[in-house]
């Protein structure tokens, strides 16, 4: 018990390093000719790659039989979740100054941003009802309710690939491991039904 | 009293040179060298007067005065690190820093550049010769980039309508089309296949021949860096960074519409004229504000990137939207 409180800690203290490190570069003033781009990117890249990492906690435990990283998928998701909401303050509160109409118009009338949109506000119920309490609440609606992850991640590698301009390599390369998180799923399924 | 008799080794404070001139020293230099060479050009080889005069030698001095153009802005400008760090050049990578990373294997001198299609002397003219007879002046321009940045440059250059009119277009010449410099082996960008290559863009004749357009080859008074297009740059500060095409090999004159690389890789997003409009929006993003590089917030966008009334007749009666 205490070891798995240990490695929780630890958990969220490597990837608070990010952060953390984004927050000495706005401070020293070095992160680059556009910060506020940069900072943009870079919490939208690891809400992504942590959103990743808490989808490949179930296959690695179906395909692996690493049962023991199950109690971290969450650790995972409220990670990725907390990166999230930094990529959505900065955009709303510097890039468009709480605006509310801009911030609406670009909701509704740029497919990048409401494809963005989507993927954060799957992840606020999701955020809210990840505690114990609300598991046991809601009983088997708990898991249906948290299948919403899968249009997350969806909606937010497709985020990413409609906002690039002419380079698609890197938000392809989340879509394929995202595409090969979401298959492992039923292919696992199959497999255990064949045998 | 007491009366001080200067040593005859000591400076008088007459003789001092001003600082501000010492500081200018080289530009006193070029300016007299440049005279004699006009005087003795001109006496001795009269097809060459001031052949010597404003072509920026390589490794020049940083900071040199040239006359400063009234179509500058007096708006602060860019900080030269960020201007050469944060740059679209894909032939060098798409990330902003890969430009100023690899930019340093392109060979920028010897270099000619070709000129071609509807002009009475055509060929191939190196680099020196293409500038020489013209002078240099300095120009600071707003650069709008479409994906909604902007900074503010010192340019170096000459107007590309006395270059124009010097290689004579003929009566057919409807458009002007440039070429950026293709060798993968140069620019490790090009060995996959982002965009078009070469880097293609054009003008309408009458875009190219307005005194605002630029053919650049220095910044911050030294020459070009490579990652911002060495040695020889357009600057058309009207629109879109992405018409302003880099490390130009080659000048056509033709009598129809040029392709350009944007317009081929994403027609509904990158149209041919992308004159800066903050009414139109690109497809994906807005075009109203802008985030001037080292601001926190964003500003409004002008229309013809505040030249409106310099270039607007350009346009008189043509549909904007439909005409992006």
């Amino acid at each position: 018990m205490d070891r798995k409180r240990w490695i929780h800690a630890a958990l969220v203290a490597v990837f608070a390093l990010p952060a953390a490190a984004l927050g000495v570069r706005l401070i020293a003033g070095s992160l680059g000719a556009n910060p506020i781009e940069e900072l943009t990117h870079e919490t939208g890249e690891w809400a992504l790659r942590l959103m990743l990492a808490s989808l490949a906690v179930t296959p690695a435990r179906q395909w692996l039989g690493w049962s023991r990283l199950a109690p971290y998928r969450r650790t995972l998701g409220l990670l990725a979740f907390g990166y999230a909401c930094a990529h959505m303050l900065v955009y709303f509160a510097v890039d468009l100054f709480f605006d509310w109409r801009a911030i609406l118009e670009a909701i509704v009338e740029r497919p990048y941003v409401t494809a963005g949109f989507t993927a954060f506000a799957c992840l606020v119920p999701l955020a809210v009802t990840s505690t114990r309490r609300w598991m046991r609440r809601l009983g088997r609606r708990w898991n249906t309710l948290h299948r919403l992850v899968y249009v997350a991640a969806v909606a937010a590698a497709v985020h990413f690939l409609w906002l690039v301009k002419a380079d698609l390599r890197e938000p392809l390369v989340y879509a394929a491991i995202l595409a090969a998180l979401l298959a492992a799923r039923p292919l696992y399924r199959l497999r255990r039904s064949r045998l | 009293m007491l009366i001080r008799v200067p040593r005859a080794s000591e400076v008088r404070s007459r003789e001092i040179t001003d600082e501000e001139l010492y500081l200018r020293r080289r530009e006193f230099l070029r300016q007299s060298a440049a005279g004699a060479g006009a005087l003795a050009g001109g006496l001795l080889l009269p097809g060459l007067g001031g052949a010597v005069e404003g072509a920026p030698a390589a490794g020049e001095a940083p900071g040199a005065v040239f006359p400063l153009s009234p179509f500058s802005t007096d708006e602060e400008t860019t900080r030269y690190e960020h201007a050469t760090t944060y740059n679209n050049f894909y032939e060098f990578g798409t990330d902003k820093e890969d430009p100023s990373r690899n930019a340093h294997r392109m060979r920028t001198r010897p270099w000619a550049v070709e000129v071609a299609g509807e002009v009475r002397r055509p060929g191939t003219l190196d680099l020196e010769d293409l500038l020489a007879p013209h002078a240099v002046e300095e120009r600071i321009y707003r650069l709008r980039c479409v994906e909604a940045w902007s900074m503010v440059i010192p340019w170096l250059g000459i107007p590309l309508k006395d270059v124009l009119e010097r290689l004579e277009p003929t009566p057919h010449a409807r458009y002007v089309a440039f070429r950026t410099l293709h060798d993968p082996k140069q620019m490790p960008g090009q060995r996959r296949p982002i965009l078009r290559w070469p880097y293609r863009e054009g003008l309408r004749l009458d875009e190219a021949m307005h005194p605002l357009t630029l053919l650049a080859t220095g910044m911050y008074g030294r020459d070009l860096p490579n990652q911002n297009g060495a040695p020889l740059r357009l600057v058309v500060p009207w629109k879109y960074g992405f018409k302003s095409i880099k490390s130009i090999v080659r000048i056509e004159l033709t009598r129809r519409r040029p392709d350009t690389s944007w317009n081929i890789s994403a027609p509904r997003e990158y149209g041919f004229y992308s004159n800066v409009n903050p009414e139109v929006s690109h497809p994906r993003w807005s075009q109203r504000r802008e985030r001037r590089i080292g601001d926190f917030f964003k500003r409004p966008t002008l229309m013809f990137n505040g030249y409106a009334e310099e270039v607007g007749s350009l346009y008189a009666g043509m549909d904007l939207a439909r005409n992006y």
